[in-house]
């Protein structure tokens, strides 16, 4: 039987320490729905989303009210459109980012990935006319969210890609302009990209998944974060423990909802991404968590090693408490969703370049960057690249969502709205990198031994 | 299907009454109680089951809600599982 103090534990963990599921998505094959044209095309994908994902958003609100959890975010993940789309005889695929934008908007899920290309050795034409797509695409859509992967550990980076990307982000920018460049919010360049990511903007429904599959993003910072309050001054190993500890509760949790939500639904369960995922509410911060630990602020000496401790003691917990783990899996640090490091980057204790350090141990890499809006196109890909980089030698997943917000500059802030936060924007390097991205070309896979 | 009742708020003369009343008219069974005050405070955990009842989990839900609220308690339900799975292996 249980005890009344396990029911009250639970019942804090979700009223006070803000528990929560951040996102049941829906992954939607469309190789199906290929057509030479356009129009049948995008027509075929409408239908097939809109039927697919018809009871999802009520599905996730009924699991919620009955289990009294709350379930953030409904959302959609569908083959990368490039491979989708390729037959098409067109020039642009922003009408297919129109239907999609439309197909979310009529089951009601608020982010739908799949935008993507996946070109880490070299682009086929469907990926060449998506990349060209994305800035008008993510202009007129509101929902839509694009990737591209340009890297891997098996296949070394593609810098023509990384070079192609500067300019597209700085021209996304530019279209939404009006909007603070929320385009750019929604667009994430990966190496090493997992397929089977539920979260947003980085997700797509991968080549090697079946025809629908519901994964589940948990979060919960605010639950460890409390947790470790009561451990003042205890070691790491006893640390760790406890962070062990609360990801394991956290992360059933999630298992529950995905096999609920999978069951309810008939579609299969694929795996639960073990995340800790903040917002920018108060209470709900990845910073506080390290600054929990002793660190007076998030990006003082010592973070990557709190870091480290945390994004490796989320995954032990979390690995016995799922049948299936996948996605990211690990501790994100989005600075503008994030109250904690928006206050650490207004007092100047966390810059880029320790942030890019703590990418090299969390789970994603620069995530939600806002940058001063006369960042060149170079810059900006030299900072993939160096991440791209990261993520190829470490053989893990990096990322790079960055905004070069018009007429901002250090000392500004950018306000985005809802779960995407605020952020001051941050000072980037100012020596050139032009020459270096101007060469192009591929940087080959790195060895895999002698690993020094 | 087991649920647990949750209920806190000021005390007054019969909160158990007036829930386990509800309770018993929609024949969901009750199976342990653990109340206590705290500073005036009530607090309340039922465990209960539903098995045999008709009233579907959300009409309850909402049923005991709205109860809780004319004399301002706050009164969740919730499915067992929950708490089965982050608690017990």
């Amino acid at each position: 039987m249980l005890t009344i103090q396990d029911i009250q534990e639970t019942n804090r963990m979700i009223a006070e320490n803000k528990l929560d599921v951040r996102t049941i998505t829906m992954g939607i094959s469309l190789r199906d729905c290929a057509h030479p044209n356009i129009k049948q095309f995008c027509q075929n994908v409408y239908d097939k989303i809109t039927r697919s994902a018809e009871y999802l958003v009520q599905t996730g609100e009924d699991i919620e009210a009955e289990y009294g959890i709350p379930i953030i975010n409904k959302r959609i993940s569908i083959t990368p459109v490039a491979i989708a789309a390729e037959s098409c005889r067109t020039d642009s695929y922003v009408p297919v980012a129109e239907a999609l934008d439309a197909a979310a908007k009529e089951v009601g899920v608020n982010f739908i990935g799949g935008f993507s290309a996946l070109v880490e050795k070299g682009y086929t034409n469907g990926d060449k006319i998506l990349i060209n797509s994305i800035p008008q695409a993510l202009a007129t859509t509101e929902r839509v969210c694009s990737s591209v992967n340009l890297g891997s550990t098996k296949a070394g980076i593609n810098m023509d890609c990384v070079r192609e990307m500067g300019e597209i982000i700085k021209r996304t920018a530019e279209l939404t302009r009006d909007r603070d460049a929320l385009g750019c919010a929604k667009l994430v360049v990966f190496a090493n990209v997992p397929e089977d990511n539920p979260f947003m903007a980085g997700a797509f429904h991968g080549v090697g998944e079946p025809e629908k599959v519901i994964n589940v993003g948990v979060s919960g910072p605010g639950v460890v974060k409390r947790a470790l309050e009561d451990m003042k001054g205890a070691d790491f190993g006893a640390v760790a423990e406890t962070i062990k500890k609360t990801a394991f509760k956290i992360t059933r949790v999630g298992q529950l909802v995905a096999q609920e939500a999978s069951r309810r639904l008939g579609v299969p369960f694929g795996i639960i991404d073990l995340s800790l995922a903040p917002t920018p509410a108060v209470g709900d911060s990845v910073a506080h968590i390290l600054e929990e630990m002793g660190l007076e602020s998030c990006g003082a000496p010592g973070t990557t090693a709190a870091l480290a401790l945390l994004n490796d003691a989320v995954k032990k917990g979390g690995l016995m408490a799922s049948s299936h783990v996948g996605g990211l899996s690990g501790a994100f640090i989005p600075v503008s969703e994030d109250a904690g490091m928006i206050a650490a980057v207004e007092c100047g204790s966390l810059t880029l370049e320790k942030l890019e350090a703590m990418t090299c141990v969390c789970s994603v890499g620069l995530d939600m960057i806002a940058v001063p809006g006369d960042t060149t196109a170079a810059t900006i890909s030299a900072i993939i690249a160096d991440e791209a980089a990261i993520g190829m030698i470490n053989n893990k997943t990096t990322a790079v969502r960055i905004i070069p917000v018009p007429g901002k500059k250090v000392g500004d802030t950018v306000e985005f709205g809802g779960l995407l936060g605020y952020s001051p924007i941050l000072k980037v390097n100012k020596f050139s990198s032009e020459a270096f991205i101007a060469r192009g070309g591929r940087i080959p896979a790195p060895v895999r031994s002698l690993t020094n | 299907m087991k649920i647990v009742i949750t209920i806190v708020g000021q005390d007054r003369v019969g909160i158990i009454a007036m829930v386990s009343n509800i309770l018993a008219e929609k024949n969901v069974n009750i199976l342990n109680i653990n109340q206590n005050i705290v500073d005036g405070f009530f607090n309340m955990v039922m465990i209960a089951d539903m098995t045999a009842s008709k009233i579907s989990l959300k009409d309850l839900q909402q049923l005991l809600r709205g109860k809780g609220e004319e004399i301002n308690l706050d009164i969740k339900v919730q499915h067992e599982d929950i708490f089965q799975i982050m608690h017990r292996i």
